[in-house]
């Protein structure tokens, strides 16, 4: 199996050349999770690729950042100082400030609990809904399953930006608007994949005993089907944080973001732009370069979770 | 694969049906009504009411719906409000330059992407396979706005060396005619799907380099070359097909972007005035046209993949 080592050595190598790190850390973790067989390896594989640590990491230090900042980091985010509009950075102000005079650095911080907020409550109700409705479907089969499966094509085919242009010009936007229209958009992978995994687990004898036992649709569902398909259910949800960020950055600039009392990398990357040949750099660069990161560290998350999950790529 | 054929295209059917269905939904949805957008808030009741008889919006709903689904399928979709031009028209204009933009920064995209996947799932693990790594994952979290305008910035700005603003010819060749500023737009779309495309080609190629033929390949001692463009290419193609078929709808998402950067006469373009104006014929009816266009581009890649796979076609037969 030449071929095949060739292949997983690269899993492997990042594994090993991550242990020396990671032995130090992780033991006393892996034997509080020893209970849960089933987890232990794919949780240990996790803790040992770095690229999972790194996006971990970075996840977590900008969370820090935005809701921990603002209690040692003060300014004024509420009222419009013309005196002070768009400084350059000083000791004051580290990344200056914005043509309405708010200091930069506290803007990215209340920006940024926008758009996380935002990115996780998406991602926790498209996964709530998209889950339930792929296991339904997948579970029922069937004249069911293809009605349900056919409303989700539908959804599908109108491009998601251009659907969600059409409903922000119904509603007015506010945060709990926007939550709803992106979710809206993003349930509709997570049904189709969690469908896909119900369709082959249906068949498993463990199903077929579970129901044989007397179990009812919502218990299989609840107990075998949503637990056996953790890891796909995992990688999507951590996936659309880092969409649902981008998303609200691209209607950000279409001028249908968050209206004006909310902050948001997004807007703030916006207007920054307009400044951007007058030489205003500090109105560019930061807002663009913490989005960025976020959405990188978000997305290796769920490429480490997908890597460390996936049975294929680990064992040779 | 007959079968199999037309029982995808009978799919297609339902969702195009969808499709009419749900823009029918929101036409109604909009607020106020179609009259009082068209004649403005100092329209008198009679006139509204004159409006509402010519368009047939005093009938019951089933009868609007089927009236709709009639003048659609007769190519009339209705005239935009601010233009005052039939929206068909309007289409019809701009379908073909949106062609051209996507036409040419998907088959560039491919043309990087295949090559930078097999590379790197070759050369998997390495230093170049994560410096690459790292740099599609960047180009793909970052927003395609802010993309195209640091281009322009560099190109446009810096070194002068490309126009900012797409061409505004108002034929296809006509825009052909003007390649340097064609390149940005193509640029930008082309460069947020080489992202995807190539982390999908990459861990397909690294899917097919594991299989057992490789190894055949090689004990019998043909040149990495040889199995590389025999084998690993033609098979791991394969899953980015279904992907180029599917990833149309979010390829039409950064056409809306990079239109209004460029100020790309096209349909993204056509729809993002008409959603800033509120010009609901406009954008339902290239909702409608660009939804039908994606359902058909999933359908070919379904054929695609058929044909390219033998085994998908003795399987369904």
């Amino acid at each position: 199996m030449a071929a095949l080592d060739a292949g997983t050595s690269g899993t492997e190598r990042d594994a090993l050349g991550g242990a020396g790190l990671a032995g130090a850390g992780p033991p006393s973790a892996g034997q509080d999770l020893a209970q849960r067989g089933t987890w232990r390896p794919a949780l240990s594989a996790f803790a040992r690729n770095r690229v999972a640590i790194t996006g971990l990491g970075l996840v977590s230090l900008i969370a820090l950042f935005c809701f921990a900042g603002p209690v040692f980091y003060r300014t004024n985010q509420v009222t419009v100082q013309l005196n002070l509009a768009t400084l350059p950075p000083s000791n004051g102000h580290p990344l200056g400030t914005d043509p309405s005079g708010y200091d930069v650095l506290g803007r990215l911080m209340l920006g940024g609990q926008s758009s996380l907020e935002l990115g996780l409550a998406v991602s926790l109700a498209t996964t709530i809904v998209g889950t339930l409705y792929g296991a339904i479907a997948g579970l029922a089969g069937g004249i069911v399953d293809a009605i349900m499966m056919r409303v989700i094509d539908t959804f599908l085919a109108i491009p998601s930006l251009v659907f969600l242009l059409i409903l922000v010009n119904l509603f007015t936007p506010n945060l709990w608007i926007i939550i709803l229209l992106i979710t809206m958009l993003s349930w509709l992978t997570s049904a189709r994949l969690v469908r896909g995994e119900v369709l082959t687990l249906r068949t498993r004898e463990f199903v077929q005993a579970a129901r044989m036992m007397g179990a009812g649709g919502w218990r299989i569902i609840v107990r075998h089907l949503v637990p056996n398909s953790i890891g796909v259910i995992l990688v999507n949800a951590t996936f659309t944080i880092a969409d649902a960020i981008l998303i609200l950055s691209a209607l950000s600039f279409l001028g249908l973001g968050l209206p004006p009392p909310h902050a948001d990398w997004g807007t703030m990357l916006t207007n920054g732009l307009n400044y951007l040949f007058d030489g205003y750099w500090w109105l560019v660069y930061p807002p663009a370069i913490i989005l960025i990161i976020t959405v990188v560290a978000f997305n290796m998350i769920g490429d480490a979770i997908r890597d460390s999950l996936d049975v294929r790529l680990q064992r040779p | 694969m007959t079968r199999y054929l037309a029982q995808r295209a009978g799919q297609a059917a339902v969702v195009v049906i969808g499709l009419m269905i749900l823009t029918f939904i929101m036409i109604h949805l909009e607020p106020g009504s179609a009259a009082r957008s068209t004649l403005g808030v100092r329209a008198t009741p009679g006139r509204i009411a004159i409006f509402n008889s010519t368009y047939g919006l005093n009938q019951p709903l089933y009868r609007q719906f089927l009236t709709y689904i009639d003048q659609v399928l007769h190519g009339n979709l209705g005239t935009s409000y601010s233009l005052q031009i039939p929206v068909s028209t309007l289409i019809a204009q701009r379908l073909p330059r949106d062609l051209l933009l996507l036409g040419l920064s998907t088959v560039l995209a491919l043309l990087i992407a295949v090559p930078l996947g097999i590379y790197q799932a070759v050369r998997r693990g390495g230093v170049s396979d994560h410096v690459l790594t790292g740099a599609s994952f960047t180009l793909y979290s970052t927003p395609d706005f802010l993309f195209a305008i640091l281009l322009i910035a560099l190109f446009s700005v810096q070194l002068h060396l490309l126009p900012p603003e797409a061409p505004q010819a108002s034929s296809v060749g006509g825009m052909l005619a003007d390649p340097r500023a064609l390149v940005l737009p193509v640029a930008t779309l082309a460069l947020v799907t080489v992202a995807s495309y190539s982390r999908y080609m990459r861990s397909s190629a690294i899917d097919v380099l594991a299989q057992e033929y490789i190894r055949v390949a090689r004990a019998k001692g043909l040149p990495q070359r040889l199995i590389l463009l025999r084998h690993v290419l033609r098979n791991s193609l394969l899953p980015v097909v279904t992907l180029v078929g599917l990833s149309f709808s979010w390829i039409v998402a950064g056409a809306v972007i990079a239109e209004e950067v460029f100020n790309y006469p096209g349909m993204g373009l056509l729809f993002y005035q008409a959603a800033t104006t509120h010009d609901f014929p406009v954008l339902l009816g290239s909702t409608l046209v660009v939804g039908v266009a994606t359902v058909i581009g999933n359908l070919a890649a379904d054929v695609a993949y058929g044909i390219l796979d033998p085994r998908i076609r003795y399987g369904r037969t």
